[in-house]
């Protein structure tokens, strides 16, 4: 598949050769195998396996919990109750269940923001890129559903405010808020669809994951230098890459086994850390919570959509050029989405023809800054709509949008990058010295 | 580089949680010391089987715990009662709330039939009173500082910390609005709570002679109600140490498979074990 010169696999008994010349299932699965790797991939290139693992985590454990709950007002939160005192293992799985989507978020940010470091959506990797930004999208829905299936306050509520966002679309907003969810408010109907919804995404999600790795196998992996790998021979290629099998399998699973060590230990001993206490009252629609916050892995982007209120001149101005049609809240929703749309447009708003990040000491600091941005719109996210707070969203917010509206083009432009390595394998013999012969393993 | 995947980990874990705020955000939550707390907590056994008591004998009568079955209690790591205790205990339960319990109507006999240890705790909705079996995880302790998280990844979500904090956080102090009577609380958000103090001190006698002070018995039934909200607690801890046991053999193994694997490429590594 990859354009790296590498072996095929070759059918040699008969019966393979029969299987291969009707279904080549076996060559493909060998192919994938047995890419090309760029040798010198860091501890920053495991977070796609740990991915792939939280989806099969999510999905096998969601197929049982669906098996033991029951998707209507009167009866989910009991349900839940159920799974958690009733099932066998029934709290292990729901537990596993719930802080799964916590690793699966932290995961994806590691990995969107590894890739926006190195520079791995540039050239040919847009696609690849593009894919992720729908992945991670469709993660988001995922997620946000999953969490008004256990129809606890913080689930209604949650839902009502954010698909009240879609109301403040101009004209027909009301009534796409009112189709989203199947009646006036938030109800029976909306979480039967909700539910539909929560195990359709994911096999959705597993078909953009096929695409996502099918678009990067054809390009090959980025890699810490950014240098592309020798193609022109194969002699040449293997000098700058390993065979994904057996070298990035084991060295991925170690770091998952890690990974997943820390993660269970988050779920066996303090499972509800992440959660939101609100979500073990049932749903209530004659009380709101004091606060309504969304999960952890949303704050950012809920600080975004808050951050833009009536006051702030952007949104003044806004409102009266287009004759008061945009308003602080539609502002504020467009804002929210505008964050992730500008992150899924930086191929082509970043200028610079070096990728990694290694080599562009200009840059260096302001994505140090833009990873320290996200977390504290994280912070902010949490904190009342109140001042300081309020402020504070506003200029993090902006230098959201400045990093990749203003800063990435204007460095390309003035930013003068460091020598690069003429290859991986230099790159790599830099760091481990030069192997005397290459032989195998024993 | 292991530092540093180390590093990543450790930051999944110091990840500001969203329950920000929450309830308790303005109270004061006394933070107690519980025997569950932490990896290694468990359960104290007599601790639950006096919280049964002040919870059968004051609060069920408002306050129903609709989820918790009989048998539970006879369950490993919880109040460890036997079967024909927890029957005997189950038989002695009176329907207050009738509405609210229609599955222990016998149509036949055209009563409320007694309970086994095959059902819930009836529920209680006569006084408007929340069901009770939940509350250890419906509330939460002091959430900081600033939003971190930081207090409760040390000293747990502190559902408990809040029920003791809010049966000892009576002040004596009354007021009336609406014609409803509101009594000062330092732990409810808000200040004042419209239930008035269930506990004084001496409200139970226990049978070993147990201290019955207000804050003894607050401390018990807050443990009881940790244990009705999440009975699977003990078993929940010991899978994890299995698993994680587990995970980090299987690490060591993925770790030495590694470096063996990647040995003959990287030359340096190699110096290094040779000198080693």
């Amino acid at each position: 598949m990859s354009g790296i010169p590498h072996d095929h696999y070759e059918p040699k008994t008969g019966i393979e050769k029969w299987l291969h010349s009707r279904l080549p299932i076996v060559g493909l699965a060998y192919d994938t195998l047995m890419i090309p790797t760029p040798k010198n991939l860091n501890w920053w290139w495991i977070w796609g396996i740990v991915l792939t693992f939280c989806l099969v985590l999510m999905i096998a454990t969601g197929v049982v919990l669906v098996m033991h709950y029951t998707p209507h007002v009167d009866y989910a939160f009991a349900s839940i109750e159920h799974i958690m005192r009733n099932v066998n293992g029934g709290y292990f799985i729901r537990y596993t269940h719930m802080n799964g989507a916590s690793l699966f978020f932290f995961a994806v940010y590691i990995h969107i923001f590894r890739g926006l470091f190195y520079g791995s959506y540039k050239a040919p990797r847009e696609v690849t890129w593009i894919v992720g930004m729908l992945i991670y999208l469709c993660m988001m829905g995922t997620a946000f559903m999953g969490y008004v299936l256990p129809w606890g306050q913080m689930s209604f509520w949650g839902a009502t405010v954010i698909t009240g966002l879609f109301g403040a679309i101009p004209f027909v907003g009301e009534s796409i808020q009112t189709w989203l969810l199947g009646g006036p408010a938030v109800d029976n109907a909306t979480l039967n669809r909700f539910f539909s919804l929560h195990y359709l995404l994911p096999m959705v999600i597993a078909a953009l994951v096929a695409v996502h790795i099918w678009a990067f196998h054809t390009t090959g992996n980025n890699n810490p230098t950014g240098v592309d790998v020798r193609k022109a021979t194969k002699e040449e290629a293997e000098k700058d890459t390993l065979p994904f099998w057996p070298y990035f399998v084991i060295k991925d699973l170690f770091a998952l086994a890690v990974i997943l060590a820390v993660f269970f230990a988050v779920v066996a001993f303090m499972p509800n850390y992440l959660g939101h206490p609100d979500n073990y009252i049932e749903a209530n629609a004659l009380s709101t919570p004091a606060h309504i916050v969304p999960e952890w892995y949303f704050l950012p982007f809920y600080a975004i959509l808050r951050a833009f209120t009536g006051d702030v001149w952007v949104v003044m101005f806004a409102n009266w050029i287009s004759f008061g049609i945009i308003d602080a809240k539609f502002f504020g929703v467009l804002a929210m989405f505008g964050a992730i749309a500008v992150m899924a447009l930086a191929p082509w708003l970043d200028t610079s023809s070096v990728r990694s990040g290694r080599y562009r000491p200009m840059f260096k600091w302001w994505f140090l800054l833009l990873v320290i941005d996200f977390v504290v719109l994280m912070w902010l996210g949490a904190m009342p709509a109140e001042e300081p707070y309020s402020s504070f969203s506003l200029v993090a917010s902006a230098y959201w949008f400045a990093y990749f509206l203003v800063i990435l083009p204007l460095l390309g432009v003035i930013e003068k990058p460091l020598p690069r390595p003429a290859t991986i394998e230099e790159d790599f013999n830099a760091h481990y010295g030069k192997a005397k012969s290459a032989a195998p393993a024993e | 580089m292991i530092r540093k995947l180390a590093l990543t980990a450790l930051l999944a874990l110091a990840m500001p949680a969203s329950s920000a705020l929450a309830a308790g955000g303005e109270g004061h939550i006394e933070d107690y010391a519980f025997s569950f707390e932490g990896p290694f907590g468990k359960y104290d056994q007599n601790q639950l089987q006096r919280g049964l008591k002040i919870y059968t004998e004051v609060c069920s009568g408002c306050h129903g715990l609709k989820y918790v079955s009989f048998r539970s209690m006879a369950e490993e790591g919880g109040l460890g009662y036997s079967e024909d205790q927890v029957r005997a205990y189950a038989s002695q339960i009176v329907i207050l709330d009738e509405d609210a319990n229609r599955d222990f109507y016998d149509a036949e006999t055209g009563e409320f039939r007694t309970p086994t240890p095959a059902d819930n705790f009836p529920a209680v909705t006569t006084a408007g009173a929340p069901d009770l079996s939940l509350m250890a995880k419906a509330r939460a302790g002091f959430h900081g500082p600033y939003g971190t998280g930081i207090n409760q990844f040390f000293k747990g979500m502190g559902g408990a910390e809040y029920i003791a904090s809010l049966l000892t956080g009576y002040t004596g102090e009354e007021k009336e609005e609406y014609g409803s009577v509101f009594y000062e609380n330092t732990a409810f958000p808000g200040g004042w709570i419209s239930m008035a103090p269930p506990l004084v001190g001496e409200d139970v006698e226990f049978d070993d002679g147990h201290d019955n002070s207000l804050h003894d018995e607050a401390m018990d039934v807050a443990a009881f109600l940790m244990w009705a909200a999440e009975p699977k607690m003990m078993q929940r801890k010991e899978t994890g140490f299995l698993i994680v046991g587990f995970l980090i053999f299987l690490s060591v193994l993925l770790y030495l498979t590694n470096k063996r694997l990647w040995a003959p490429h990287k030359a340096k590594a190699k110096a290094l074990n040779a000198k080693a």
